[in-house]
């Protein structure tokens, strides 16, 4: 302590040493208000844990075990690193994503430049061509690919003679696959940036290639190092097209699948998802840190960017911008179109025929009844868990210790590739010991597996938009005695409806879409759409896969479109509050 | 009310503390507020004053330390079981609810009929003033009609203890001023115990029936308006509220200063050892300027060194003849500086009165804070 502050300060006159008063407040029922918030931090936890920490605990331990049972130490990773083959389909997954991220980064990048840094037309039709990819299951790309570049594809000619079943087709089909997520990601890094470096350089007559050098780049580095990691994250644990279009070519993916469904070795299946787990931890490692960063980038005072129109430099990036929307919408086009062709390409006679799924598939239509009970339900139950618990862990102050590890198990799914979720689901809740092993196959289970899957993305969607409350709410509430639960109810939820119906649609989108995870866990009545897609491709179906998948990119693009509406619509006339005219 | 109820304090801290990380925000603080009082947490940012009333509501727990609320000792409790009603800078007002909406917010949970509820949230928008806005959302309001609606609001439950967080910080002068003598009639008219946080020495003078100058995470003096101008119990009081002039001085004798090569008479004895070091400080608007001549006590010789008109006052800055150590920093209503006619680099006489000047011990802490406070308001 200095000897500034050491001056003792003078205390209220005739003030007793000690408080006087012994009465005790009666605590009867705040305590009550207290022991629901631990309580429901308690619950919240405790279902995090189960759905997200014991899976990945139980593939920990089971890569430890030996194939025969009991404890194998490291051996399997021995093992593994000592098998050419399996060595192989490692380097191959290294290689494949780092081609993808090559490909994908600078065409993002551009794309997303010509959105966000040019006066250049249809920029909203644009975007929204770009992003299609999202909303299909990630094979369709490698169905539509073995269409155009195929043993009878349109284009096979372009490949001069190389078959697209293999590295080709795999690197080809998930740079389709992967571009929107890189897009969303740059357009963002390229949005946050501030109008007045912009007008200083001008001011001081910097050229414009200086100026992308010196103001452009460095803000979008952050950015390009996410997108990348995302890019490679998302080609490693992808196990849709190397399935669909992979032929001989192994990759870890694919390997993970082989090791446990076709020869039933567990231990080295969960190896194969350990290994996997790597890039996606260091890319979530690397994310965080640069989130971090990237903030401090914008202040309050920045003024964002606001592109003025140049022709020629409008008009080069609308070309290019078509070109690459062009390829994308063609691509996944030509899936559609051949799911409605008789015989590709001998027969170009248009037919309903592939849609009868029972013909190529025992299981006919319920798959995809399956996908669509599966995923509203995962959008009802999980937007109402997942919006809950973030309230619970941003705005409550209690039980703190309980509110941190619901918070990191939170964030966890993102560094879990669905494959490796998977591996784990089935490590965890098909343990003979485990109690919950009811549910295994069953509908329930796929659906508490997708949405552990997608639970970080949905998560911090939900806490970033109650971040933005005043935090003193709860405050105010508590000075009022009102209890939490009334001011989430009467404050917080309403002023969130519109961010509570994203979190629905981004749900239901990825469980009508994803495969990764859930191929493991479905039952002989729980086939999914996009498994029986995955079926069908390798049953030689390929016309009724492409079927399944333009249904379930129909019913996404619908799920999408209804959102917009309901926003339109509903929430404008309850949000009247917003708008400062009565 | 028994005799020993009406003597209590209505509130006590004793020994309260907290600190964040090695960051000390309150360190020991002991106060008593009466019933009835206007008081005012009052210093820079990071000197712990919002720290200290949001654990006077249980918002934020102290590492140590004991309160008391109308004899009840809420050390421990909850916001909700501490009776009081809160207002904050940002207004804090649930967009989504009407401004009725929001008044009755905490009367809705109270299980009151419907008809008292309404009568008693137009009770409450008559008292503010917006009797016919019940019906609009915060965002149709300016902000300085949220801001009354969310003391309307925190009034609404009739709490025994009003707690006000830099209520008018987010307002524009004018309004500022006009909401803070509504704040403090309608207190008066009430009767409530209210503590006000403000880093606006003005508006704690105006306001306040005691102003608590806090810096540190210590309380440097309590004491009403007047007397802490006044008489400044620290140099950081002094300087903080209102403007001072300091200067090192040495104490000759009983009544004696040296300050440079200048004897100066002082009525400040505050039993300094003659021969100790002490800073010296005076306020702009105690200097004496005009109808000097250098025979008065404490006059001095300066130069103008520079003129700043502010409107009702003109700031001087004057630089003496003799070494002082520092310049003189003098304030001139507008009449006497349009009588005297002052210009730049002019010489004129000035005096120190005996009785403006005041002694504090030189190692004071008249610094601002470090750094690292400003986290803690």
């Amino acid at each position: 302590m200095s000897a500034a502050t050491s001056e003792s300060p003078r205390v209220a006159e005739g003030a007793p040493a000690i408080p006087l008063p012994v009465v005790l407040p009666r605590a009867v029922r705040r305590l009550s208000e207290r022991a629901v918030a631990t309580g429901l931090i308690a619950l919240m936890g405790g279902l995090l844990v189960l759905i997200i920490a014991l899976p990945l605990g139980a593939l920990l331990i089971k890569s430890l075990e030996a194939p025969s049972g009991g404890l194998a130490g490291l051996d399997n990773f021995r093992t593994y690193f000592a098998t050419p083959t399996l060595v192989e389909a490692l380097t191959n997954s290294l290689t494949i994503a780092a081609l993808c991220v090559m490909i994908v980064l600078p065409l993002a990048f551009g794309y997303a430049y010509a959105l966000t840094r040019t006066a250049m037309w249809f920029k909203g039709l644009l975007l929204a061509a770009a992003l299609l990819p999202i909303f299909a299951p990630s094979l369709l790309s490698g169905i539509a690919l073995t269409y155009i570049l195929g043993n009878q594809g349109l284009l096979r000619g372009l490949l001069m003679g190389h078959s697209v079943y293999g590295p080709i087709g795999i690197v080809v089909a998930e740079c389709l696959y992967a571009f929107p997520h890189a897009l969303i990601i740059l357009i963002t890094a390229l949005s946050l940036s501030d109008g007045r470096l912009y007008e200083a350089a001008a001011a001081m007559g910097t050229s414009r290639l200086r100026t992308f050098a010196t103001v452009t780049l460095p803000g979008a580095r952050y950015g390009l190092v996410s997108a990348a990691f995302v890019v490679f994250t998302l080609v490693v644990t992808d196990f849709g097209i190397p399935k669909v279009i992979g032929g001989q070519y192994a990759v870890l993916a694919t390997d993970a699948y082989r090791q446990v469904v076709g020869q039933q070795n567990f231990p080295m299946g969960a190896v194969v998802g350990l290994l996997m787990l790597v890039p996606a931890v260091i890319a979530f490692g690397v994310d965080r840190v640069i989130q971090r960063r990237q903030t401090s980038l914008l202040s309050a005072r920045s003024v964002p960017y606001e592109p003025k129109p140049r022709r020629g430099r409008d008009q080069a990036f609308l070309a290019y911008a078509v070109l690459v929307a062009g390829v994308i919408v063609a691509t996944y086009g030509v899936a559609v179109w051949a799911s409605f062709i008789r015989y590709w390409p001998y027969n170009l006679a248009l037919t309903l025929d592939h849609y009868d799924f029972g013909a190529a598939d025992a299981d006919g239509w319920s798959p995809y009844w399956n996908s669509l009970i599966m995923a509203a339900s995962v959008a009802a139950i999980g937007t109402a868990l997942v919006f809950c618990g973030a309230y619970l862990i941003e705005k409550l102050r209690t039980f703190a210790a309980g509110r941190m590890l619901a918070q990191f198990l939170a964030m966890l799914p993102l560094a879990v590739p669905g494959l490796v979720l998977g591996l784990g689901y089935v490590f965890f809740f098909n343990a003979p010991w485990n109690p919950l092993n009811v549910l295994y196959g069953t509908l329930v289970l796929l659906a508490i597996n997708t949405l552990a899957h997608y639970y970080t993305v949905a998560h911090v969607t939900a806490a970033t938009a109650l971040k933005q409350i005043d935090p003193e709410f709860e405050a105010v509430s508590a000075s009022l005695k009102v209890p939490f639960w009334q001011t989430f109810t009467r404050v917080s939820l309403p002023i969130c409806l519109p961010t509570v119906l994203e979190l629905a649609a981004y749900l239901f989108v990825n469980a009508m879409t994803t495969v990764s995870a859930v191929i493991f866990l479905y039952g002989a009545d729980t086939k999914l759409a996009s498994i029986a897609i995955v079926h069908m491709d390798e049953a030689g179906a390929t016309a009724s896969a492409a079927a399944m998948a333009s249904v379930i990119m129909a019913t996404a693009l619908g799920a999408r479109l209804i959102l917009v509406l309901v926003n339109r619509g509903v929430v404008h006339r309850l949000q009247r509050w917003r708008r400062r005219e009565a | 009310m028994t005799s020993a109820e009406a003597t209590m304090p209505f509130l006590t801290v004793r020994g309260l503390s907290k600190s964040y990380g090695g960051f000390r925000a309150l360190d020991e603080i002991d106060l008593d507020i009466q019933r009835g009082e206007f008081v005012c947490f009052l210093g820079p940012s990071g000197c712990g004053k919002t720290t200290l009333l949001r654990m006077i509501a249980g918002l934020d727990r102290q590492d140590t330390g004991r309160i008391a609320l109308g004899g009840v000792d809420v050390s421990t409790a909850p916001p909700a079981e501490r009776d009081f009603g809160i207002v904050f800078q940002s207004y804090a007002l649930f967009p989504n609810l009407t401004v009725a909406a929001n008044i009755a917010y905490g009367l809705v949970n109270r299980r009151m009929k419907r008809a008292r509820i309404e009568a008693r949230v137009a009770e409450l928008l008559a008292l503010i003033g917006l009797p016919d806005q019940g019906d609009k959302h915060p965002v149709q309001l300016s902000g300085g009609q949220q801001q009354r609606v969310a003391l309307a609001r925190a009034l609404a439950t009739s709490p025994s203890l009003l707690l006000l967080d830099e209520p008018l910080s987010a307002l524009d002068a004018k309004v500022r001023t006009r909401l803070r003598t509504e704040i403090r009639q309608l207190q008066k008219r009430l009767g409530i115990t209210t503590i006000m946080v403000t880093h606006d020495q003005e508006e704690a003078l105006a306001m306040a029936d005691r102003v608590v100058v806090m810096n540190r995470g210590r309380i440097e003096q309590v004491g009403a308006p007047h007397e802490i101008y006044r008489n400044p119990a620290s140099a950081f009081v002094a300087d903080f509220i209102g403007a001072m002039t300091f200067l090192d001085a040495t104490v000759e004798g009983e009544r004696a200063l040296r300050v440079g090569s200048v004897a100066l008479v002082c009525e400040d004895g505050r039993g300094f050892i003659p021969g100790s070091p002490i800073r010296l400080g005076f306020r702009p608007e105690e200097i004496r300027v005009g109808n000097v001549t250098p025979g008065d006590v404490n006059a001095l010789e300066v130069r103008v060194q520079s003129l700043e008109f502010l409107g009702s006052f003109t700031r001087a800055r004057l630089e003496p003849s003799r070494d002082l150590g520092g310049s003189l920093v003098a304030d001139l209503s507008a009449n006497l500086s349009g009588d005297l006619g002052l210009s730049e680099g002019q010489y004129l006489y000035v005096a120190l009165p005996p009785k403006a000047l005041r002694a504090f011990p030189q190692a004071s802490a008249t610094s601002p804070p470090q750094a690292s406070a400003a986290s803690a308001t």
